[in-house]
């Protein structure tokens, strides 16, 4: 922890970036005056052990402090939809803060009552990435709370989404009691039959046989009644649309199960089978948990609500008023500050909009617009803050339509799981045995023919098979979670299974966001030139014209004055700087002044010229992802079909063309509806699709094909409704990932062979009419544990390929 | 033998107590997060002495 020593450069004591050594507190350094703000606010309270649970904790606070940003949640209705409960002096609210990370966090958040009283207790839940906090709302605001949370670090995510999660949690506890239940009923029953199996005849026990397996009926009727209901349930809904699911035939034998065992008991000819019956049902409900038990951190299911703002700034006679979103009407006046985002198409009626659609339309730069002109939602001001007025409302918009559009209504993966099927095959087979053995005995022995045919319907349930199908998607789910592939439920996994065709997107997936940088082309400049055109572009707000700057800088350190400038909006700026007149901006604003252009040059590039003579030109340069070339080849190599759509400007086809092969079919300038239809084109041409992208622009293609895969950089940023979400730098690794999630059917089918194998011996057993209560006892457990000790290992010996790259 | 009925009795009550328990864990929501008291166990007392002052 102690950095003195290492002069230069070293890293912030707060967060860990690299930071220069100016900004320190008694050898701390900081890498900025935020990073320092907060630990000083931490040492103040006495919160330094902060930085003893672990190193550089902190996350970088550059840009968290713009206190106008939660106005809006001073408004009631707002207010009212974010508290869950409040009574008198006590409010509690719950955020998502994705910035969790580390033991630290957890440490922080859960001290924010010693930074101020007015909250009385937080506590956080560090796999959902949440905090409730109870404040009194008489000592700190609801914005105070969220201001006091950004500063720290850890700035809420707050959205339209409302509560949905309380519906979900509910759900998974109804699963946890039936669980329980039957586990309780098991092993009781387990523990009650084996005085019967021990013996060698009935009269040993004497009378108090009959107490053990009336108390094994009475402990078996919870678990038909309650904890197996859910298979009786679903089997019925299946049964009504004519269709024979999986839980068909298992529903078929529990109740054959229960129904001949309280026969037995009741004619006293037999103690039944209600610990074989109560056990599978035990099992059955462990395995559907265990493959449900998903990412509770991860949203899936986002609509363009999540993406935008709670509440908006709207001016009523000068006046800023908080206004929830979705009050927002059409003509009212919007005050939009920077980094705020545009919530419904608008016209802009101040200077200084500079509009970043990255999000939207996947382009790349930010985009001047002049007074009077529309932008739209989605876009994020950049510039200082403006004033639009709001033409559509929020529903209507031109992105938010898209999510309206009928193509996307329809639900997704409906198609049946491949497992259901083999159930049905299964069924009819076990019908059939159970009907020959009926024959069968029809002829020889009569009163053989009722416990042959129950045996095998008892034997032979496809239980098995549900627990293959389960645990391993639940293992294979685990393993891809742990390579940073994070799939919504199994049926994702088995849709993997069909894609045929790759649709990339460009910007976000294939290149990273943060490392784009400008490039230069063109005649050399002389250090003088560059020192003239960097002092012209530093007094340019566009982010092209800043990171020109920043290009320069790395060239040289000196500036000069300039004796005119003169900015032109969306087009350029003009300067004469000492002995030079430059012209920088787009290729029709130098043409407009006259100068001699070669017209090859288009797209996302600064054209620089210098006394009337063309210099070059700034061209943005995405920094492609490392092994994007392998995999593509890798893909490629595996008989996918792969396709690339960019929202973005065509400068960069040669390079990609180069970069990804020459067989790819590449579209350019492609709107979110292009997209939408693009895949919608490949699936009508009979493709199974798989969507990977990143933006707002992508949210319709990724929804609309077989497999939408989000990619995301910081997985706590919010991604569009997909199936899966990816991180980054695992993109490089698709092929090993697609090959591991197809690798689940193999295993499936390869564990089924082995039940297949435990269903012939009991078999066996059932149709000779000999399969008693302890035969039944002691198959059931011994195929069920091999059954999962089996899906674990398979699963972890394919997963070498994904881990070791981990 | 008689006095294996109350023994088999008293133990499914006792099992009993304990599914009761189970489903009153969860009921309170005790199993809703199977991570963050482990991180929590380990932070110094003094923190632990004022969260029971402040409920």
């Amino acid at each position: 922890m102690n950095f003195v020593g290492r002069m230069q450069t070293t890293t912030c004591y707060h967060c860990g970036l690299k930071s220069a050594t100016e900004i320190q507190i008694n050898e701390k350094y900081f890498c900025c005056d935020g990073c320092k703000m907060v630990y000083t606010l931490l040492e103040e309270n006495g919160l330094c052990q902060y930085y003893d649970l672990t190193e550089m904790p902190g996350l970088t606070a550059k840009g968290h402090f713009v206190s106008e940003k939660y106005n809006y949640l001073d408004n009631e209705a707002i207010q009212e939809q974010l508290i869950q409960f409040k009574l008198g002096d006590q409010a509690h609210v719950i955020f998502y803060l994705p910035q969790i990370h580390c033991v630290s966090c957890v440490w922080l958040l859960e001290n924010l009552h010693k930074i101020n009283p007015g909250i009385i207790q937080s506590q956080t839940h560090f796999e959902k990435k949440e905090i409730k906090i109870i404040f009194n709302p008489s000592l700190i605001s609801l914005k105070q709370v969220v201001q006091l949370l950004a500063f720290v670090g850890y700035e809420p995510v707050i959205h339209l989404g409302g509560n949905d999660w309380l519906k979900k949690k509910k759900v998974n506890k109804k699963q946890l009691y039936k669980i329980g239940i039957a586990g309780f009923c098991f092993s009781n029953i387990m523990m009650l039959s084996f005085p019967e199996y021990l013996s060698n005849n009935a009269l040993e026990l004497g009378s108090l046989r009959h107490f053990f397996i009336y108390i094994n009926l009475l402990l078996s009727l919870p678990v038909l009644f309650y904890s197996a209901s859910g298979f009786f349930i679903s089997a019925y809904t299946g049964l009504r649309q004519k269709w024979l699911n999986i839980d068909a035939p298992i529903a078929l034998a529990i109740s054959v199960t229960f129904s001949r065992s309280v026969y037995e008991i009741l004619s006293q000819t037999g103690a039944g089978y209600l610990d074989s019956m109560s056990g599978i049902v035990f099992f059955m409900l462990i395995g559907r948990w265990f493959q449900d038990k998903s990412y509770d951190s991860f949203a899936f299911d986002r609509d363009y609500n999540s993406f935008f703002p709670l509440g908006v700034t709207v001016l009523e006679e000068g006046i800023e008023v908080n206004k929830p979103l979705s009050s927002l009407l059409k003509g009212e006046l919007v005050l939009l500050r920077a980094d705020e985002m545009i919530p419904a198409d608008a016209i802009l009626l101040t200077e200084g909009a500079l509009i970043d659609y990255s999000f939207v339309t996947g382009e790349n730069a930010p985009i001047e617009v002049a007074i009077g002109q529309l932008v739209y939602a989605g876009g994020i001001q950049k510039g200082r803050s403006i004033q639009v007025e709001v033409q559509k409302p929020v529903g209507q918009s031109y992105i938010t339509e898209l999510w309206n559009s009928p193509v996307l209504k329809n639900e997704k993966n409906i198609e049946k799981s491949f497992v259901h099927p083999w159930s049905q095959y299964f069924t009819i087979v076990l019908l059939i045995i159970a009907f020959s053995s009926g024959v069968y005995w029809s002829l020889y022995d009569t009163s053989k023919i009722l416990p042959a045919v129950t045996a095998v319907l008892i034997v032979a349930c496809p239980c098995s098979l549900l627990l293959t199908v389960s645990f391993t998607y639940g293992n294979v789910l685990r393993w891809l979670g742990s390579a940073k592939f994070y799939c919504k439920n199994a049926a994702v996994i088995e849709a993997i299974d069909k894609i045929d065709t790759i649709v990339f997107d460009k910007t976000g997936t294939l290149t990273n966001h943060e490392d784009t940088h400008l490039e230069y082309h063109g005649m050399v400049l002389s250090e003088a030139e560059m020192i003239a055109v960097k002092s012209v572009t530093r007094e340019s707000m566009h982010p092209l014209s800043k990171m020109i700057t920043q290009l320069l800088m790395l060239e040289v350190s000196d500036l000069t004055s300039f004796q005119k400038i003169e900015n032109f909006i969306g087009k350029g700026t003009k300067a004469t700087c000492n002995e030079y007149e430059i012209l920088i901006g787009s290729i029709s604003f130098l043409k407009s002044n006259g100068i001699h252009c070669d017209d090859s040059l288009q797209g996302a590039v600064v054209c620089l010229a210098m006394n009337g003579v063309m210099k070059g030109y700034f061209a943005v340069n995405h920094a492609y992802r490392d092994g994007m070339d392998k995999m593509v080849k890798r893909l490629q190599d595996k008989g996918y079909h792969l396709h690339l759509l960019s929202g973005d400007h065509p400068t960069e086809k040669g390079h990609l063309t180069l970069l990804l092969g020459k067989n790819i079919p590449m579209f350019f300038e492609t709107g979110p509806e292009d997209k939408l239809a693009y895949i919608q084109k490949l699936q009508n041409q009979g493709h199974k699709v798989m969507m990977v992208g990143d933006g707002l622009n992508d949210a319709g293609a990724l929804k609309k094909s077989n497999v939408g895969i989000a990619v995301t950089d910081q997985t706590h940023l919010f991604t569009p409704a997909s199936d899966a979400i990816l991180e980054g730098n695992k993109i490089k690794e698709l092929q090993h990932l697609i090959d591991y999630a197809k690798k689940a059917k193999l295993i499936i089918i390869y564990i089924f062979i082995l039940s297949i194998l435990y269903n012939i011996i009991g078999m066996y057993f059932a149709t000779t009419a000999r399969l008693s209560p302890m035969v039944a006892a002691i198959l059931m457990p011994i195929s069920s544990i091999s059954i999962v000790a089996l899906s674990a290992l398979l699963s972890f010996s394919f997963s070498y390929k994904i881990r070791s790259r981990n | 033998m008689g006095v294996i009925v109350i023994l088999i009795i008293a133990s499914v009550l006792v099992a009993g107590g304990f599914l009761l328990a189970f489903l009153w864990s969860v009921k309170t929501g005790q199993m809703d997060d199977d991570y963050t008291p482990s991180v929590r166990i380990l932070f110094e007392d003094e923190l632990i002495i004022k969260k029971k002052e402040i409920l």
